[in-house]
């Protein structure tokens, strides 16, 4: 009867052999098994002639011959360094910051560095793979600055991130009128991938104050302004970027007095600039109702009024908690920017568009659509990813 | 005499006084926003007056005198405007509902499996989610149109998959031509639709008495199929001849044609749509406790019991809100039709934009109305959500 604890059990084998983990997984009934067959039949028969027609049928000349067009459009080649440079910039200063705020995490950190060594894997020039490369080096500097024991830094790191936008804006844009160092390149030279970027990143900074604003605007007691907020909110939401971005294209130029002529692609930025900001209002206001009441109540007792409860309380902690859904906000604007190729602007997807119009590239629609759909997903991918791995290493978002 | 610090003549003057602040601050706000719109308003009126233009709505009555690909009703080029946009905006309506039904099933399904015990099936449609979710919307029409439907053979070498030809002038399919008995057959089909609703409040209230509540999902719909059948068949004539398409010519006649930019834009709404939707009920079935699960193992519901009577009303709560957003993302989003050619409310209200040129009023007619459907939309789903928050306890 007696059973001795020492009597050790013989090791559950079946759980670890791949015939136990099969039959676990994929074939646990007959149900399952009927469900598994049709999965890797429909594996099958997806992948075979996708393979098949990418790595033999495809021509990719197409976009290897217009590589520089889908990255910066016709942004002039003369001033292509610049674009390096903003580049450059980003690397150290991502660095720089890296340095500063994480220690440890050397993992995450060759990840980062490995993107650089893989694009450089790609067929490219010799001299594009080493000016590809020549990122990791600042991206480098800048983490051995950034690791420095300085406690400055932190903040710091923070200030040259804010700073790094508009320098990097005025780089593209240029400074100097017609001539000079930085001779001016017109918004409508922009495009490419260089200009899809450009439209969600300024558009995303600039919707930022807006967006606060009109959240602020929306839980106020007073009722003017709330009414006022909750209608710009709810008519930009309720309508499809589309016409916000078509009204903008034709309607601005009314607006504005005859003297003043506004490019296309700014007229874009202002669509998209308001159209985020509706979207950000809200994404604001969820931050705000999650602040609990005690907050007010404590800074009321403390004598502080409502605007320094807002600006030092409230907000404080309202945008904290945001930041992780303003990377998904990002991801999206991101994707929504494609819509200005319906007003004819060149963004990756307008290039795309005008390279099949070309009659050399007939036929290759399906090679330009999933090159420019795979730059994108690469793009939305890759931020989610790192967003949601540097959420959970920093604890961003929790308070 | 302390009191007398706090009297009336010391009162806090009104500059420092928060209740007149308030007044105060929302006049001077109200005057700047109107000023400034006002502003605005002031220089279109005189930019479109420099143009021998005044704002109105009367060329709406004009003819429009542009073609339609594409039309539920009948339209030809010498109706006016109001009509050419009542067909955009019926056109519309047609995709968004074909768009919603689809994706909402599409949804379903890849949000279940993707909860899947089946290690391949979870594997796929998460890869599925994944991919679709981080690819623009527009990329994907152009690629639907550009790369695959007008890539399809010419209509003499047609793809056939039995009565049904693939080309690059759309998809024939055979379709029901109406008879004379057609009229009457609809009176049935109505009778029968009030026969299950009578059927389903009765099962409902056999369900309340018993503590058993039968499968109304599958009883109510049998019960209408089953008069609808006996319907088709008591009638002397059948209401609806199947006519096959069949090549003629350079075209295909008879059956019905679902054009190439239909169909790239259903199924470009429907493959992205479905991947949040997907998303979403993965996160509502996710969001019902274990607790829940176990409790109705505990008192002997079957695994298909569970799922319908306990996980998916609960379940429901958490999916409705997100679900009305992307069903009005969809409706929004079935604007990007213009890139590929299809006639909706926007492309209609470009064309006659450009034709009229009344750019302030299409513009304000077209925002006005897709606004007014995604009011009448969150009405409805707000409508539902109500009702189905009385499952609460």
């Amino acid at each position: 009867m007696t059973t001795s604890t020492t009597e050790v059990l013989a090791p559950p084998t079946e759980r670890y052999t791949v015939l136990g983990w099969l039959r676990r997984n994929l074939f646990g009934s007959i149900g399952d098994s009927i469900l598994t067959i049709i999965a890797i039949w429909l594996t099958y028969a997806m992948l075979k002639p996708s393979l098949s027609w990418g790595f033999s049928v495809a021509k990719w000349t197409v976009i290897a011959d217009n590589l520089k067009l889908f990255m910066v459009g016709r942004y002039p080649a003369e001033e292509l360094w610049r674009v390096w440079v903003v580049l450059y910039l980003l690397a150290a200063v991502v660095g720089f910051t890296w340095g500063a705020w994480v220690k440890g995490k050397e993992k995450a950190g060759y990840v980062l560095l490995g993107i650089p060594v893989f694009l450089a894997l790609l067929p490219f020039s010799p001299t594009i793979r080493m000016m590809i490369l020549a990122l990791d080096l600042f991206g480098f500097l800048g983490i051995i600055l950034g690791r420095r024991d300085n406690p400055k830094f932190k903040n710091w790191s923070i200030i040259s991130l804010l700073l790094y936008f508009p320098v990097g804006i005025l780089l593209i844009g240029g400074l100097t009128g017609e001539t000079g160092f930085l001779p001016t390149v017109k918004p409508d030279l922009w495009g490419g991938l260089m200009l899809t970027i450009l439209l969600a990143v300024i558009g995303i900074i600039f919707s930022f104050p807006i967006g606060v604003a009109l959240a602020l605007g929306r839980q106020s007691k007073l009722p003017i302004i709330s009414w006022f907020s909750v209608g710009v909110i709810e008519l930009v939401r309720g309508v499809p970027l589309i016409t916000i971005l078509f009204m903008m294209d034709l309607m601005l130029p009314l607006f504005l007095p005859a003297e003043i002529r506004v490019e296309g692609v700014i007229r874009a930025f202002v669509a998209i600039t308001l159209f985020s900001a509706a979207y950000m209002a809200e994404n604001v206001r969820g931050g705000l109702q999650a602040i609990p009441r005690g907050q007010y109540e404590a800074a009321h007792a403390l004598g502080l009024n409502g605007f320094t409860t807002m600006a030092f309380i409230i907000l404080p902690q309202a945008l904290k908690a945001v930041i992780p859904i303003l990377v998904s906000q990002f991801i999206g604007l991101l994707k929504d920017t494609t819509l200005v190729m319906i007003l004819s602007l060149f963004d990756v997807l307008g290039i795309g568009k005008s390279v099949l119009g070309n009659p050399e590239y007939v036929g290759t629609a399906k090679e330009v659509y999933v090159f420019v759909a795979a730059l994108f997903w690469v793009l939305s991918y890759g931020l989610s990813y790192a967003s949601q791995r540097l959420e959970t290493s920093l604890g961003v978002g929790e308070r | 005499m302390a009191k007398t610090k706090y009297s009336t003549e010391e009162a806090i003057p009104f500059w420092r006084d928060e209740r007149v602040l308030r007044v105060l601050g929302q006049i001077v706000f109200l005057v700047v926003a109107v000023s400034f719109f006002y502003y605005l308003y002031n220089n279109m009126i005189t930019a479109l007056a420099a143009q021998g233009m005044t704002p109105s709505f009367e060329f709406l009555g004009r003819t429009a005198g542009f073609d339609i690909g594409e039309s539920l009703i009948n339209y030809v080029r010498s109706d006016s405007y109001a009509r050419a946009l009542v067909v955009g905006i019926l056109n519309t309506i047609y995709v968004s509902i074909f768009g919603i039904f689809f994706a909402t099933i599409f949804g379903v399904i890849l949000g279940v499996s993707r909860l899947s015990k089946n290690f391949l099936v979870a594997k796929l449609s998460s890869i599925y989610l994944e991919i679709l979710r981080n690819i623009p919307l527009l990329v994907l029409l152009v690629f639907w149109y550009s790369g695959v439907f007008i890539t399809l053979p010419r209509v003499k070498e047609a793809i056939t998959f039995g009565p049904i030809f693939l080309s690059n002038r759309g998809i024939a399919v055979p379709w029901g031509i109406p008879t004379e008995t057609w009229a009457s057959y609809l009176i049935i089909l109505f009778l029968a639709l009030v026969v299950s609703i009578v059927v389903s409040w009765r099962l409902k209230v056999i369900g309340d008495r018993t503590g058993r509540p039968p499968l109304r999902i599958l009883w109510v719909p049998l019960t209408f199929l089953v008069l609808a059948m006996v319907g088709w068949l008591v009638l002397p004539q059948s209401p609806l001849e199947i006519e096959y398409p069949a090549l003629k010519g350079l075209n295909f006649t008879g059956g019905y044609v679902f054009s190439p930019e239909f169909m790239a834009l259903l199924s470009g709404l429907v493959i992205y749509t479905a991947a949040f939707v997907g998303e979403i009920v993965r996160a509502g079935i996710m969001s019902v406790s274990k607790g829940q699960h176990e409790a109705a193992k505990a008192l002997g519901l079957t695994s298909f019991q569970t799922l319908r009577l306990v996980i998916f009303p609960q379940a429901m709560r958490v999916i409705v809100p997100p679900l009305t957003s992307q069903y009005l993302n969809l409706t929004k989003n079935s604007s990007l039709a213009v890139a590929i050619g299809f006639p909706d409310l926007f492309a209609i209200g470009g064309t006659s934009l450009n034709q009229s040129g009344r750019a302030v009023e299409v513009i304000a007619l077209m925002m006005g109305l897709y606004l007014l459907s995604s009011l009448l939309t969150s009405v409805f789903m707000n409508w539902y959500n109500d009702k189905i928050k009385l499952v609460e306890r």
